[in-house]
């Protein structure tokens, strides 16, 4: 049996029974790459050395008697903008096409030391700047699911990868929706934390109060056991918070019977998908036979919420990536004479379109005479959602809702349209504003065979909850095993 | 017309900490460039910054030090701009809510009392050094110092002339050294200082147009860029111009300042909080505790001084120029219980030398213990003030402690009266001619006799003992 569509948890037993090795696992996913990447283009980096090393070393561990846990030889992926020491890390810029990071991000330190075996580094948009995988300098994603259309994202390549069977799990940032959009579209399972639940340190700025590192995984219980190891207090990132890590595996098969499920009717707005609104009834529905009460609440401030994320996330980038000016390291337009030239030929070279743009919006809104009307407001906001996500979770204790207001979209549908594809996270962003855990959750495919997600929030440091939740869920939508064909 | 300058002062001092502001590199100055460095304050991509506590100590010692009101919650800012010099493409620092806001400074020119405002203190890192090949058309870049930790002091338009500019800034730096929390060295930039100038017709109320004068390193050239730059605004408005609002470098080979380009004028910094970093919290406690460790401040020992050592107001100026020397001071004063003899021989002696030698005071080779012992010695007669100042010559050469080389030497005064009536009587026994003159009524003759005695006695003879006995002796004859 091939093993490249297994889960964590059940590799992990097959491993424990000594009935394949960490080894002959790798070397299976990367025939499976082989096989599948020329059409799906998951990664933009494959560290095939280093992987088979890491895989040798955790079989020799286990036959020592050493193995570190769950994820001790499971192939996994990192998104490309999560530092790897030795490894390229090129956030899908032009800009940093070379750049090779002398440290590991934290969660990638984690992962190691968990001894989990990093495959490669996965496709995404141009720092993180898109919802569909089209703005990386290395070319597009394809959703595995229909090779026409896009995988979301802009952790892209992560969720292609794990739908493709081209890696068992993976990580992704989420800024505005980054993880949990395109596990919607790829048919997985996508968890953002806590703002501060997961460390920062490695993980190249796009909106530093809005990203987080979270997983992404073939089923819930994946999500947890990634989410154990990767989650913690780290003391070079200032804002991680250090409230105890459980295991948040325990949270799975639990009851949520008599808990009260929250269905906010903002987010059921004109133009949202008939498949997308249908999987979210079946969800209620599946919610109500575990024993859960499901109630209409109100967020009263979700129609702002996407205004006020496209000023703060592209105010913040714009300062963030200020760094890449072609001095240090990185992209540096040849020959120039003159310092501004340096400057404006080397940022106008090494960032593509979308980049720029959020660049320019971002600049605008902050600066003078304009920051008080944009980003001062738009921060306004921000505390008004925080304050309705509050009141909800005082009466709830948790909420569905859609994931994506549409299936995954056709390549090139909205490259031209940049406020349709901003639309694609109206109802993720929310969660980045007010810091709260969420989840994407398969419910369901279109009739054309097309994936659909359902989304969970929780309230702060409830990814227990959330995952007991969503692992409830998941087992009563009893989702039918499809595969992509390809 | 009159015109009256109105000037204010933006300190910029660079804390000693060990390590920078928001990573664990060295702040040594001088080492090769580019080796006090690290993924941080290269400004790599992915990595945070972490706040160094000790920066808001001594943030807020100053802060106490000047009187001003600590704000228990403060918060980071980011200013945006772009330069070689600047890793991340803006520098971490204070804007809406600063560490520390609304202090004085209290200043004595020429005995009267002046208050200088201090708006506020924030706290921020430095940027690196861009060296500029002198051969070829390139620069290059140095972030040794990228993130080494400053605060910023904002003065009030308070000052009204140079004199009180270089005053209040004297005063600053004096402080700053005092509570051990910046060097100082202008000459290495750990203190520098940005000036803006206006001119307005005396009497009036509203300010003038002002200019900010950058690049003076030291306190002089403070004083020169201000006197040149309110006679060039006078100048400007005498004829009849209007002073244009810019930056301008103060040349201190031409002794004149000159507009900065317009292109590095046009900045909008783009403030925003840093979501990096958490507000600085400072409570209550914490500053309790911080100010029990405040040393004694310059003003308050000058004053001390003067009271308790009954020195004169210049002495005590002198002797509080630095902790170090106050406190050698106080411990020759105590050893010898002659305040104002020991004030003379450090303001003297002492600090010549340390200044011929090229030291600090923390390297002088005589203790204040020894130097103590030495006046006493004067002060009960075992030596002369002359022959102290050879002991001293000595002391300092071979650091050997008074009594050692007084021994070695076989200094000691002779007060022995009945040697000393030996020796007067040799002298007038061997010089009757000069005995007869004096006899005669020519006094000048006892002169004579004086040096006769102490050339007898190599000069250890102690001097009012020789003129009693020799009066004595004259007499009786």
């Amino acid at each position: 049996m091939e093993p490249y569509y297994l889960t964590v948890h059940e590799l992990e037993g097959l491993l424990r029974a000594g009935e394949t090795t960490s080894l002959s696992i790798t070397e299976a996913m990367f025939r499976r790459i082989d096989d599948v990447e020329e059409r799906i283009h998951s990664y933009i980096t494959l560290m095939k050395e280093t992987a088979l090393e890491a895989a040798s070393a955790s079989d020799q561990r286990r036959r020592e008697g050493a193995a570190r846990g769950p994820l001790d030889g499971i192939p996994v992926a990192v998104k490309d903008l999560i530092c790897t020491m030795g490894a390229p890390t090129t956030c899908g810029s032009r800009f940093l096409e070379r750049f090779v990071p002398p440290y590991d991000a934290t969660t990638v330190e984690k992962l190691r030391d968990a001894g989990a075996v990093i495959l490669g580094k996965t496709n995404m948009d141009e720092f993180a700047m898109g919802s569909s995988t089209e703005t990386s300098y290395f070319g597009v994603t394809r959703n595995p699911w229909d090779l026409e259309r896009v995988p979301g994202g802009s952790s892209g390549g992560s969720a292609s990868a794990v739908a493709a069977g081209e890696c068992i799990a993976s990580l992704g940032s989420d800024t505005g929706g980054s993880i949990r959009q395109p596990a919607a579209f790829c048919g997985v399972v996508g968890l953002k934390p806590t703002y501060g639940r997961v460390s920062r340190y490695g993980l190249v700025a796009f909106a530093s109060s809005l990203d987080q590192i979270g997983p992404l995984a073939r089923d819930v219980e994946d999500c947890a056991i990634l989410l154990t190891v990767i989650a913690g207090h780290d003391k070079r990132d200032s804002t991680s918070l250090s409230a105890p890590v459980p295991d948040y595996r325990d949270f799975v098969g639990r009851s949520i019977a008599g808990w009260t499920v929250g269905i906010p009717r903002e987010y059921f707005i004109e133009g949202i998908d008939p498949a997308v609104a249908a999987a979210v009834n079946r969800a209620v529905a599946a919610m109500k036979d575990l024993g859960a009460e499901c109630r209409e609440i109100s967020l009263p401030h979700t129609r702002y919420g996407i205004a006020a994320y496209y000023v703060i996330a592209p105010a913040e980038a714009s300062s963030n990536l200020a760094r890449y000016d072609g001095i240090r390291y990185g992209f540096r337009s040849p020959g120039e004479r003159e310092l501004l030239d340096l400057y404006r030929n080397t940022r106008a070279g090494g960032f593509g379109p979308e980049v720029k743009r959020r660049i320019m919006i971002g600049t605008y809104s902050l600066s003078s005479g304009y920051y008080e009307a944009y980003y001062k407001k738009a921060s306004q906001v921000r505390t008004l959602m925080k304050q309705d996500f509050d009141e909800a979770f005082a009466a709830c204790d948790v909420i569905l809702a859609p994931a994506t207001p549409t299936p995954p979209f056709r390549l090139g549908e909205k490259t031209d349209d940049p406020l349709q594809m901003y639309l694609s996270d109206v109802f993720a962003a929310p969660a980045n504003l007010a810091g709260i855990p969420g989840l994407s959750l398969p419910c369901g495919f279109t009739v054309n065979g097309l994936p659909l997600g359902v989304q969970l929030l929780a309230g702060h440091f409830e990814e227990g909850k959330l995952i007991q939740a969503a692992a409830a869920l998941e087992k009563a939508l009893s989702a039918e095993q499809r595969r992509p064909a390809l | 017309m009159e015109y009256e300058p109105v000037i204010g002062l933006e300190v910029h001092a660079q804390l000693r900490t060990q390590t920078k502001i928001f990573c664990g590199c060295s702040t040594a100055f001088g080492s090769p460039p580019n080796t006090h460095t690290c993924p941080v304050c290269l400004g790599m991509p992915g990595v945070l910054p972490v706040l160094n506590r000790k920066v808001v100590e001594y943030a807020v010692k100053m802060a106490l030090a000047t009187h001003c009101t600590i704000n228990h919650v403060s918060e980071w800012a980011r200013k945006n701009y772009f330069y070689p010099d600047l890793p991340k493409g803006y520098q971490i620092s204070q804007y809406d809510r600063p560490i520390a806001e609304r202090g004085y400074l209290d200043l004595e020119i020429d005995g009267a009392g002046k208050r200088v405002g201090i708006t506020r203190i924030h706290m921020e890192e430095d940027a690196g050094k861009l060296i500029h090949d002198e051969s070829a058309p390139v620069s290059y870049v140095d972030l040794n110092r990228a993130g080494v930790p400053l605060i910023e002091i904002v003065s009030e338009p308070d000052m009204r002339n140079p004199e009180e500019g270089a005053a209040y800034l004297r005063r600053l730096h004096e402080i700053l050294v005092y509570l051990e929390i910046c060097d100082g060295n202008m000459e290495e930039g750990n203190f520098r200082c940005d000036a803006n100038v206006s001119l307005r017709p005396r009497g009036e109320q509203t300010f003038g147009t002002r200019t900010e004068l950058k690049n003076m390193n030291s306190f002089r050239n403070v004083q020169r860029a201000l006197e040149y730059e309110i006679r060039r605004q006078q100048y400007v408005l005498e004829s009849g111009g209007t002073v244009v609002q810019e930056t301008r470098l103060w040349d201190d080979a031409r002794g004149a300042t000159s507009p900065m380009r317009g292109k590095e004028e046009a900045h909008d910094y783009r403030y925003f909080p840093d979501p990096d970093l958490l507000p600085v919290i400072v409570p209550g406690e914490w500053i309790d505790e911080i100010r029990k460790t405040l040393p004694e401040l310059p003003l308050e020992k000058r004053e001390r001084f003067i009271r308790e050592y009954d020195l004169p107001a210049y002495d005590a100026g002198v002797l509080t120029a630095s902790r170090a020397i106050a406190d050698y001071f106080e411990a020759v004063a105590t050893r010898c219980s002659k305040p104002k003899a020991a004030s003379n021989w450090v303001m003297g002696d002492i600090l010549g030398h340390i200044k011929e030698d090229k030291l600090e005071m923390e390297d002088c080779p005589v203790s204040a213990d020894d130097l103590g012992e030495l006046v006493r010695l004067i002060d009960d007669g075992t030596i002369s003030g002359k022959m102290a100042k050879d002991v001293f010559e000595d002391m300092w050469l071979s650091g050997k402690k008074p009594e050692t080389i007084i021994g070695e030497k076989g200094l000691a005064q002779i007060t022995d009266t009945g040697a000393l009536e030996t020796v007067v009587d040799e002298v007038l026994a061997a010089n009757p001619a000069q005995v007869e003159q004096f006899r005669g009524g020519k006094e000048k003759v006892f002169g004579f006799f004086v040096g006769q005695v102490m050339k007898k006695t190599k000069g250890q003879a102690n001097p009012g003992l020789v003129n009693e006995i020799l009066k004595r002796k004259l007499s009786d004859l």
